[in-house]
């Protein structure tokens, strides 16, 4: 029944073309990948196939793929949440690096607790930071107007250099000095998600595929949801509604953090069980802050349209460091083609809705054919 | 206005002058000197848009002297049609002849240099400069580096003179009234020579004595041998005024007619093409208690002025009070006011006996306020909601529509259907995106979510603003019928005919005051409009707060 609804919701026009749009820009961007590959003197073909390869080719490849899919599929949903009310939060990096920073305090914070304590504690805590950390951003955007955007670029930089300062002092490995390893880190965790061994599958993809569903639930089904979409498209048809854009817009912003947040502990339990940072973020998040952006654009900002999306660029990334240990071309390479991909989906977009500006333009010349009772000439549109 | 602004327009003046005077140097030529214009005639005019026809086949011809009414519905094509007169739009078929020749438009200023002038319905006027300047701006001789505006000063009075346009050339154009501005665009059309000159709906924004004047003027004009299309849906003055009217319906000529041979409700069967109730039955209803009271509200505009001064208003249940008055008069800030998304610096409204001056928009319209808003598109709807989405925007929080926080969208789904019917609106289903639907069927939607509420008070600003006869039948029908039902209404309008024909008592504001309120039995359109045109109020700022038109569109 629900399939059902939701089959015939998917597969209406508009979706089908989107679709078709997508798979259209995908296209596009693989056949400049693969010029470049040709450029630099290896054969695009073999470049697919070992991309292909590297990403799906066994079972670990498989699970390699969706543990790199996982935190794009939180940042990506949390993107979705918060441009949905119309709000633009560039911080998933930061917001990946607090909740992670807040999940490892916790854990250490009290070692002889039980295990499956210590762990909801501690993912809690990293959801809180990151609500936190954006909601840091949605309280200076509605209390002072200040740009969301350049906010949240600014709290990435303190994330960033707080975990530097806390990697290296209050937080840092006391066996650290002794392994002789520079770059500052923590000591290990002592708790893990479950794993589907022997692989690096862990419990945190299902988490997250589930999460999907539930803000899709949330967006649609509820009416704070519903609010958050009005604010989101229409301030001045949100006030008229008597619905107040300010207490939405911080609203989505502290979810938006929550779900990042979250997304950050979760890859900090499941996946590297310990933070180390060589002075910026990366190391910990491998830039999945501002990949998710793409990811969520990708997904049309739809929750369950950001689960195919993340999983496309997880397999980008899995397939892309096979092609450089086979191929010598440089795994940078794929960085390119994911930049190429949100620059061809946020232009299909512009394309899309100046078109149907025009349309709708156009349609204000259309008049309704006449409905002349005495010449009964047919009926009004 | 800040100084900054002003900086920044001035600076886009010189840039613009510099522009036309470097284009002028390459054209190497300048207008052609004296323009005789005598005849007109469109044959055969074809204009595609994407998906839509906008002009199939349209003849439309024009004699010297002649006041020729061009009358249609929204969407029918007036405008099209005449800016491909213009030279705005190239025809994709058909030819244009003058004098009997065929000529090629492919600009404004070649339709000006064969002596075609058109006044926009937005005037394209330079507020902070003088009449003359503005007069000025675009001409040949201010393409100099000297500008010899004594000259153009001169011409302007003799011009003014001989058509009796009244308006001073070295006042500035933002101190000038919505007519005054009008008059200085005719003045410009003159100036250039203008034989056969558009007017685009030139009485939408005029007061009564207003529009008297400036038929006086145009019938100067076509006395001298101007030549006059009038663009129009009032049918009145379109009788009273022109000689001739072509009617466009769906982008075709629906006919074209001499004005004595007619009555409006011809005019108007060739507009709708049915037959259409022009007049309104207005049952008499028991006025019950106060709904809505404003008493001494005063509040500030967008821009700080303030915008209302001590307004005291009642509402009565069953009763429609209308608010008339040229736009920008405060109009919106009172509808605004009441419906909670403005706040007020002094005074308090009242909704049943109860002061909710410090209630939120929310609370207001939990209470019992409907809002049908002047600015549907924007402030009325989500565009890229669909119709049902669109239909429970203020109801969603309520059974059934929602249990808890979750959405049951069964019983969401039933109520729109309800309403799509009920109020015929014509749209492919309700999951319709509603930025597809037309004007006015958003309207409707936006009138069925409002009635549907069933409000203790409705304000309804600008119902049927840029709406067919069609759809304006059917508001002004629903309007009534709340009426009936007991609701206080408050109708603020711009168009005194629906003022006039609907209400049960007339309220004019003017520079943010209320000058008068009088009966319906004992109003006349001219009584009113005398007070639409004066009145005391110490609010300085609400004055420049009606329209004056922005440099930019061109």
């Amino acid at each position: 029944m629900i399939l059902n609804q939701l089959l015939r919701k998917y597969l209406s026009v508009s979706r089908l073309q989107s679709v078709l749009i997508l798979l259209g820009i995908l296209a596009a961007a693989f056949a400049i990948g693969g010029v470049v590959v040709a450029a630099l003197g290896a054969s695009p073909m073999e470049a697919l196939s070992e991309l292909f390869n590297g990403a799906f080719g066994n079972k670990h490849a498989i699970a390699n793929t969706l543990v790199k899919a996982c935190p794009l599929l939180f940042v990506a949903l949390g993107i979705c949440v918060s441009f949905r009310a119309g709000v633009f939060n560039i911080g998933g990096e930061g917001q990946l690096v607090t909740g992670a920073l807040a999940a490892a305090a916790v854990a250490f914070a009290i070692p002889g607790w039980p295990t499956w304590l210590v762990l909801v504690l501690s993912l809690a805590a990293g959801t809180m930071a990151g609500a936190i950390w954006a909601g840091i951003a949605g309280w200076l955007k509605v209390r002072f107007n200040v740009s969301e955007i350049l906010s949240t670029i600014m709290l990435n930089y303190i994330a960033t250099l707080g975990m530097v300062y806390l990697l290296s002092g209050p937080m840092n490995d006391p066996a650290h000095a002794l392994s002789g390893r520079f770059m500052p880190e923590t000591a290990r965790l002592a708790i893990e998600l479950p794993r589907l061994a022997p692989t690096r599958l862990h419990l945190g993809v299902a988490i997250a595929v589930v999460l999907a569903v539930l803000v899709y639930v949330f967006l649609w089904r509820t009416t704070i949801g519903y609010r958050i979409r009005v604010v989101g498209k229409s301030l001045r048809a949100s006030e008229a509604a008597g619905i107040n854009p300010r207490r939405y817009m911080i609203l989505a912003m502290v979810l938006s953090g929550a779900l990042i947040g979250f997304g950050g502990a979760i890859e900090l339990i499941g996946v590297q069980h310990r933070l180390i940072t060589e002075g910026s973020a990366v190391y910990f998040t491998g830039s999945a802050g501002f990949n998710g952006i793409v990811v969520a654009l990708f997904g049309q900002l739809h929750p369950l349209g950001a689960i195919p999306a993340s999983l496309l660029f997880g397999a980008l990334l899995t397939g892309g460091a096979r092609i450089q240990r086979a191929l010598q071309v440089p795994s940078a390479l794929i960085g390119a083609i994911t930049g190429l991909i949100a620059l061809l989906v946020v232009g299909t977009d512009y394309v899309r809705r100046r078109r149907a500006r025009q349309r709708a333009d156009t349609e204000l010349l259309r008049t309704p054919p006449p409905n002349c009772v005495s010449q009964g000439e047919g009926e009004e549109r | 206005m800040t100084a900054a602004s002003i900086h920044i327009r001035s600076f886009l003046q010189e840039g613009t002058r510099f522009i036309a005077g470097a284009l002028h140097f390459l054209k190497g030529t300048g207008m052609k000197s004296e323009p005789v214009l005598s005849t007109l005639e469109m044959k055969g005019i074809v204009k595609r848009f994407p998906g839509v026809l906008a002009n199939d086949g349209v003849d439309f011809d024009v004699r010297a002297g002649e006041i020729h009414a061009l009358l249609g519905e929204n969407g029918a094509g007036k405008s099209t049609l005449m800016k491909v007169l213009y030279g705005m739009y190239s025809p994709d078929e058909g030819q244009i002849l003058i004098n009997g020749k065929p000529v090629t438009l492919r600009s404004p200023l070649d339709a000006i240099s064969h002596g075609i002038g058109m006044i926009h319905q937005h005037f394209m006027l330079v507020p902070t400069l003088t009449v003359a300047e503005n007069v000025a701006l675009g001409l040949s001789s201010s393409r100099r580096i000297v500008l010899d505006l004594d000259r153009v000063t001169e011409k302007v009075h003799e011009l003014s003179e001989a058509y009796r346009l009244r308006v001073d050339p070295s006042e500035e154009v933002w101190r000038l009234s919505v007519g005054e501005q009008q008059r200085v665009e005719i003045l410009k059309a003159l100036y250039r020579g203008a034989d056969l000159l558009i007017l685009d709906e030139p009485t939408a924004v005029l007061t009564p004595q207003d529009v008297d004047e400036l038929f006086n003027t145009l019938r100067t004009m076509s006395e001298e041998g101007h030549s006059l299309v009038f663009i129009s849906h009032k049918l009145p003055e379109v009788l009273r005024l022109s000689a001739r009217a072509t009617v466009l319906r769906d982008g075709r000529v629906a006919g074209s007619v001499m004005t004595n041979a007619v009555s409006q409700a011809d005019l108007a069967c060739m507009m709708v093409g049915r037959e259409v109730l022009l007049r309104i039955d207005h049952p008499d209803v028991e006025r019950g208690d106060v709904r809505l009271m404003l008493d001494g509200v005063h509040a500030d505009g967008d821009r700080g002025f303030p915008s209302l001064c001590g307004i005291d208003l009642e509402v009565h249940a069953g009763e429609i009070l209308g608010i008339a008055g040229v736009s920008g008069n405060g109009q919106r800030e009172l509808a605004e006011v009441i419906a909670g998304t403005r706040s007020i610096s002094a005074g308090t409204v009242t909704l049943n006996g109860e002061d909710m001056t410090q209630w939120s928009t929310h609370r207001r319209l939990e209470a019992g306020i409907a809002h049908i808003p002047e600015e549907r598109m924007v402030d009325g709807a989500v565009q890229e909601f669909s119709v049902e989405e669109n239909l429970i925007l203020k109801n969603h929080g309520h059974a059934p529509y929602s249990r808890g926080i979750f959405m049951n969208f069964k019983a969401i789904a039933a109520m729109a259907d309800r309403l799509i019917q009920r109020y015929d609106i014509k749209t492919p289903s309700r999951q319709t995106q509603i930025g597809s639907l037309s004007g006015g069927n958003m309207q409707k939607l936006i009138l069925a979510r409002e009635i549907s509420r069933n409000p203790d008070v409705l304000i309804a600003a600008q119902p049927t603003r840029g709406l067919d006869i069609g759809a304006t039948e059917f508001v002004h029908q629903q309007i009534v019928a709340q009426r009936a039902d007991g609701t206080a209404i408050l109708l603020i309008s711009e168009d005194l005919d629906e003022v006039l024909s609907l209400s049960d008592r007339i309220a004019v504001m003017y520079e943010g005051s209320v000058v008068g309120v009088v009966d319906r039995k004992s109003a006349t359109a001219n009584e009113v409009g005398r007070m639409m045109a004066g009145g005391g109020c110490e609010a300085a700022g609400a004055r420049s707060l009606a329209p004056v038109s922005e440099p930019s569109a061109g």
